[in-house]
């Protein structure tokens, strides 16, 4: 505005501007808000008005606050060209006429205004006079009705008074009616049963009469009264010992009777001593469930009808107590407790011998289920009764009957693995009788696996409902850190794991050492099961169990690494015993086979002997046998073509390191020696070695005692001429056959060359059969 | 210091007696050709150390018999007589025999055992299935026949080694056949008492604790030493699964009970320190006033470290099955070893142990 004002002329007329003065109105408006925003400092007009302005302090600013003239000139002076100048110029002068124009334009129009305004002015004058002297009137009529009024309620003070004292002495005379209408009252009361109309009535009246016993009139109704309260006393006395009613009315007699002023004490044992007599009622009701006889009802039936008809009972009985003598304070508290303590007491031994008959076998989901109702039950009574430790007494229960229910599983898992061993010795027994050649020792294997795994699921899902969310006490302690890492994953699972090894391992330190107890392919089977516990099924169980039951307890549990150590080793050792049967098998046909021949005068060999065939077809067997549960093994590399290595390798090619000064008995010093320095060279053989698991290594071991077996016997007979021979053809036979089943061939070579070196040694007359012979032999049998 | 040691070299059979000088060092070798057959099983008599009894293979073409004999060795060569000849080892001294234990009606003989102590009179011999108790009278030129028992039963039954107890007067023997170990009084020629099924297998061989009257050892070929009171015969006292072949032998130490040793075809030799069975228990205090003894005593240190049955030592010096064990009755603490191949090892109880069972 500033900036407009600084240049106008006077002399510009309103007719000189081109364009109305209406539109040109809000546009300028709008424009001089933004000033005075402008001038006040709110920006914010600005902003909505034009885009972002320039600097507001400007001095060359036409429209802003601080525009200096001088400035503005000098800065257009020196900055524009004179065709500029010019043209601001003209633009100012354009624009001074607008603005001019507009002033006047606007002068002509609040004129109007401006003296219709004065004219109203004038007019309000006027009224206002005329208002003024209204009021005055009112003010004056006002002060007479005041007046008037006060004369009013000074004349009716006087009545209202004595009003007051009339409703008085009405309110009293009422009294005083009720009062000796007292007696006939409770009569009548009494007569109808309506004994807290009557103890109420009674109760209103007693201070009164107490109060004014000294007036003989109130006197005699105070003794009326007297005999109809003792009367009525009585009646509710009568009604109590009755009991026959429930709890809720016995309690309505008792707080009757306390209102009429009976010792609480007093009251409170009768009271005890009903409901004693109530709920033992219902204990024995409930023993008679139990009976001699098999329980009629199961579990879930027993522990409702004790939660509902005992719990309830003592609940009831609790409540009501609590709410009558709770003016006895903790003497009374005491009191009830141990009432609820003993008779508790009672109860859960009878639950507890209920629960025993459960513990033999059925249904887990019943028995958790009935557990659960009977911890509910007991909150309350817990809750209200909290000294008489009911709700502990409960939670101990149920913990000892999961415990006992872990140790019940950890028995049945027993048993059926038992049952499954049992069902494989059958299994293999049974197709021997069929003359089938070997029961399929895989499905066997299988099948014992997943019927124990099956096993172990079904009882973990049964134990697992002992924690199921909606189990009122899965949120106990117990049931969510000792449960489930020391009773469900210490007691059931790993102890079963370990006691399964040690079934097994008592396979290896039974009396079998004669062979007969332990069927060899049920040796096997376990073996291979524990192994594939060591490998698999331990950690898949271990973790099923952490993930079913979120172990939180933080006490140390055994690492999955120490049961398949054990399982390993179970495998191991049991490997190593079949091993040994099967060895001892072999090894006695071949003792029974020397020492009851006689060597030296056997004929000359014409055939291999029928045992060494026999221990071929064994060992074959036995390889079969193996070869259904374990994985070959590694070989050690031979050349390609043993099966063709003749005789001549453990006789004629070595005849000048060992064998041959042995059969002439010219240099029996130089044998010794060579076959000493021979034998420091090969390595020595353990009979007995820890056996791998696989194939190959099992035969091994047991061609290993086979052959050393054969070997001690050799050593211990003296053979004819023959003899030896008939040695050469059967060990001859016997490399033949057996080369295949070892993990190093050279094994069977030395224990078998050092067979037929013993029995040259062992002979008196050492001619050894052509080779070429015993091969033809040995090619025909 | 001796050993006897039967060696079978082709068909010439021969006793070596092997002298060990501990000082020195040196073995010494002297050679008893013993012409009738190869030697199954030898035994020296307690009493007279220049007599001692074989059972060899008698072969007459087809037939094997084992018989039994009682033989004096040369004077100059017995044990203890220092006048050493030069040429031992050249020439071969002949065996003077004293007399056969005639078996021919009861069959082959499998050993023979000298009355411990005493004078050398008694001897028994196992034949088969028969026990035979000899008396040897006119200086051991003659064997008589004194009693005899037999043991009966199914299948053919063979006694396959027998002990002399030292114990109950020398009323005692043990007898092993097959898995079964058997105790008979020499009295009555009875059985006092039968372990059936000792081992798995066959028993091999059985020994007395020399110092505990009612214990004994056995080993057989499950590969398992097993320690029995033959007061309770149902559950070995102990049992030791160190080898890995049968078990040939297996020895108590004349003094030290603790110390067994045990050789087996596995090659090795094992010695065991069986403290918790021994008669010279861990912290056991016995009134040592007759035990005045310097091996015998045992002083109060030792009460503090528990008692462990442990193996002291395995000895792999053999490369072939070990038949034979034996302690040197005359230094505690030396023992021999006899392979299949002929290798006769001597070993010493480890110096730390001896010392520790001294002091």
């Amino acid at each position: 505005m500033a900036a407009v004002a600084a240049g106008p002329g006077p002399g510009s007329g309103p007719g000189d501007s081109p364009e109305g003065p209406e539109a040109e109105a809000p546009e300028r408006r709008r424009k001089a808000h933004g000033m005075l925003k402008l001038y006040y400092g709110l920006s914010e007009g600005e902003a909505a008005g034009r885009p972002a302005g320039p600097d507001p302090l400007d001095p060359t600013d036409l429209n802003g606050a601080h525009f200096d003239p001088e400035v503005y000139l000098d800065k257009l002076r020196r900055e524009c060209p004179l065709a500029q100048l010019m043209d601001s110029e003209t633009d100012m002068v354009r624009q001074i006429r607008a603005l001019d124009s507009d002033m006047q334009t606007l002068v002509y129009e609040n004129y109007n205004k401006f003296i219709s305004a004065t004219d109203t002015i004038r007019k309000m004058k006027n009224d206002f006079r005329k208002m003024e002297d209204e009021m005055d009137r009112l003010a004056t009529n006002m002060a007479v009705i005041t007046d008037f009024s006060a004369r009013i309620s000074a004349t009716l003070q006087d009545r209202h008074e004595r009003i007051t004292k009339l409703a008085g002495v009405h309110a009293l005379l009422r009294k005083l009616q009720f009062l000796f209408e007292l007696p006939s009252r409770l009569t009548k009361c009494v007569e109808l049963g309506a004994y807290g109309q009557a103890v109420r009535y009674q109760g209103r009246a007693r201070a009164v009469l107490q109060q004014y016993q000294h007036l003989p009139s109130f006197r005699a109704i105070q003794d009326d009264c007297q005999v109809i309260t003792a009367r009525l006393a009585q009646q509710l006395r009568q009604r109590f010992r009755e009991g026959g009613s429930g709890a809720p009315e016995q309690a309505e007699c008792v707080e009757l009777l306390l209102a009429l002023g009976e010792p609480a004490e007093e009251l409170c044992e009768e009271f005890l001593a009903h409901a004693r007599g109530r709920l033992e009622e219902e204990l024995r009701s409930l023993e008679a469930e139990l009976g001699p006889s098999p329980p009629a009802p199961d579990v879930l039936e027993f522990t409702d009808r004790g939660g509902s008809g005992f719990v309830g009972g003592l609940c009831q009985v609790a409540a009501a107590y609590q709410e009558l003598f709770a003016a006895q304070g903790p003497a009374g508290a005491e009191r009830l407790a141990a009432f609820a303590r003993e008779l508790g007491g009672r109860y859960f031994a009878l639950v507890e011998r209920r629960l025993a008959q459960e513990q033999g076998g059925g249904d887990n989901s019943l028995l958790v289920r009935a557990l659960d109702r009977f911890h509910r039950r007991l909150r309350a009574p817990g809750a209200l009764l909290a000294a008489a430790g009911l709700a502990e007494a409960a939670t101990e229960i149920v913990e000892r009957v999961a415990r006992e229910r872990l140790g019940h599983h950890l028995q049945g898992l027993r048993a059926a693995f038992l049952g499954c061993l049992t069902d494989v010795r059958q299994a293999l027994a049974a197709p021997r009788l069929a003359g089938k050649e070997g029961p399929g020792l895989a499905e066997l294997l299988a099948n014992v696996a997943s019927s124990i795994l099956s096993h172990i699921k079904a009882s973990l899902a049964a134990v697992h409902l002992f924690t199921a969310k909606e189990v009122s006490f899965s949120n106990k302690p117990y049931f969510r850190g000792e449960f489930c890492s020391q009773g469900v994953r210490e007691g059931l699972i790993v102890g079963f794991i370990r006691s399964m090894c040690q079934t097994a391992q008592s396979f290896c330190d039974s009396p079998g050492e004669k062979g007969g107890a332990t069927p060899p392919a049920l040796l096997l089977l376990l073996s291979r099961l524990c192994l594939d516990y060591e490998t698999a099924t331990i950690s898949y169980v271990l973790t099923l169990t952490d993930e079913q039951f979120l172990v939180q307890d933080q006490s140390p549990v055994t690492p999955v690494s120490t049961l398949c150590a054990e399982a390993r080793e179970t495998a191991r050792r049991l490997l190593t015993h079949y091993v040994k049967v099967q060895g001892l098998v072999i090894s006695q046909m071949l003792r029974k086979s020397v020492e009851t021949r006689d060597w030296l005068s056997t004929l000359e060999p014409r055939n291999v002997r029928a045992v060494m065939k026999r221990v071929v077809e064994d060992t074959t067997a036995i390889d079969v046998q193996v070869g259904l549960l374990y994985e070959e093994g590694v070989r050690k590399a031979q050349s390609s073509d043993s099966s063709k290595r003749t005789f001549s390798v453990y006789s004629s090619s070595r005849q000048q390191g060992r064998y041959a000064p042995s059969y002439t008995p010219s240099a029996p010093m130089d044998t010794n020696l060579l076959s000493n320095i021979q034998k420091l060279f090969s390595e020595r053989i353990d009979v007995f070695s820890p056996v791998e698991f696989n194939k190959v290594s099992v035969l091994t071991g047991i061609i290993k005692i086979s052959l050393k077996t054969l070997l001690e016997c050799v050593r211990l007979r003296t053979f004819g001429r023959f003899g030896l021979q008939q040695v050469q053809v059967d060990c001859h036979f016997l490399q033949l056959y057996l080369w295949r089943f070892v993990a190093d061939e050279e094994l069977v070579h030395l224990l078998l060359d050092e067979v037929v070196a013993s029995a040259a040694l062992r002979c008196p007359d050492p001619v050894p059969m052509e080779p070429s012979v015993v091969e033809v032999i040995c090619e025909r049998g | 210091m001796e050993d006897d040691a039967p060696v079978i070299y082709g068909l010439e059979f021969q006793i070596h007696i092997i002298d060990f000088d501990d000082e020195n060092n040196i073995i010494n070798k002297n050679v008893l050709l013993h012409q009738v057959g190869e030697i199954w099983h030898i035994s020296a008599s307690p009493a007279d150390r220049g007599v001692l009894a074989t059972c060899y293979n008698n072969t007459s073409d087809s037939k094997v018999l084992t018989c039994a004999a009682v033989w004096r060795m040369p004077k100059e060569l017995e044990p203890g007589s220092h006048e050493s000849p030069d040429d031992s080892s050249s020439t071969a001294h002949t065996l003077e025999l004293l007399c056969h234990l005639d078996n021919t009606a009861h069959g082959s003989m499998a050993c023979v055992s000298w009355e411990p102590t005493g004078d050398g009179k008694k001897v028994i011999s196992l034949a088969d299935n028969h026990i035979l108790l000899w008396d040897l009278q006119e200086s051991s030129s003659q064997a008589v026949l004194a009693s005899s028992a037999s043991l009966e039963g199914k299948g053919q039954l063979k006694f396959t080694s027998g002990r002399w107890s030292p114990h109950h007067n020398c009323t005692q023997v043990a007898t092993a056949n097959d898995t079964a170990v058997r105790g008979w009084d020499t009295r009555s020629m009875s059985q006092i008492y039968c372990i059936e099924n000792a081992h798995g297998q066959l028993v091999r061989d059985l020994d007395f604790n020399p110092n505990k009257q009612y214990y004994l050892a056995s080993c057989g070929d499950d590969c398992k030493v097993k320690f029995w009171d033959t007061r309770n015969v149902t559950e070995p006292v102990k049992t030791l699964e160190e080898h890995s072949h049968w078990v040939w032998s297996v020895r108590y130490n004349h003094s030290h009970d603790q110390l067994v040793l045990t050789g087996s075809s596995d090659s090795r030799v094992i010695l065991s320190n069986m403290v918790s069975i021994s008669s010279e228990p861990f912290g056991h205090l016995v009134d040592d006033d007759d035990l005045s003894d310097q091996e015998e005593r045992r002083p109060e240190e030792k009460s503090q470290e528990p008692p462990q049955d442990s193996v002291i030592a395995t000895y792999e010096e053999h490369e072939d099955s070990v038949y034979a064990v034996d302690w040197s009755s005359a230094d505690p603490w030396l023992f021999a070893s006899l392979s299949y191949d002929g290798r006769l090892v001597i070993n010493r109880v480890p110096r730390a142990l001896k010392y520790h069972i001294l002091l």
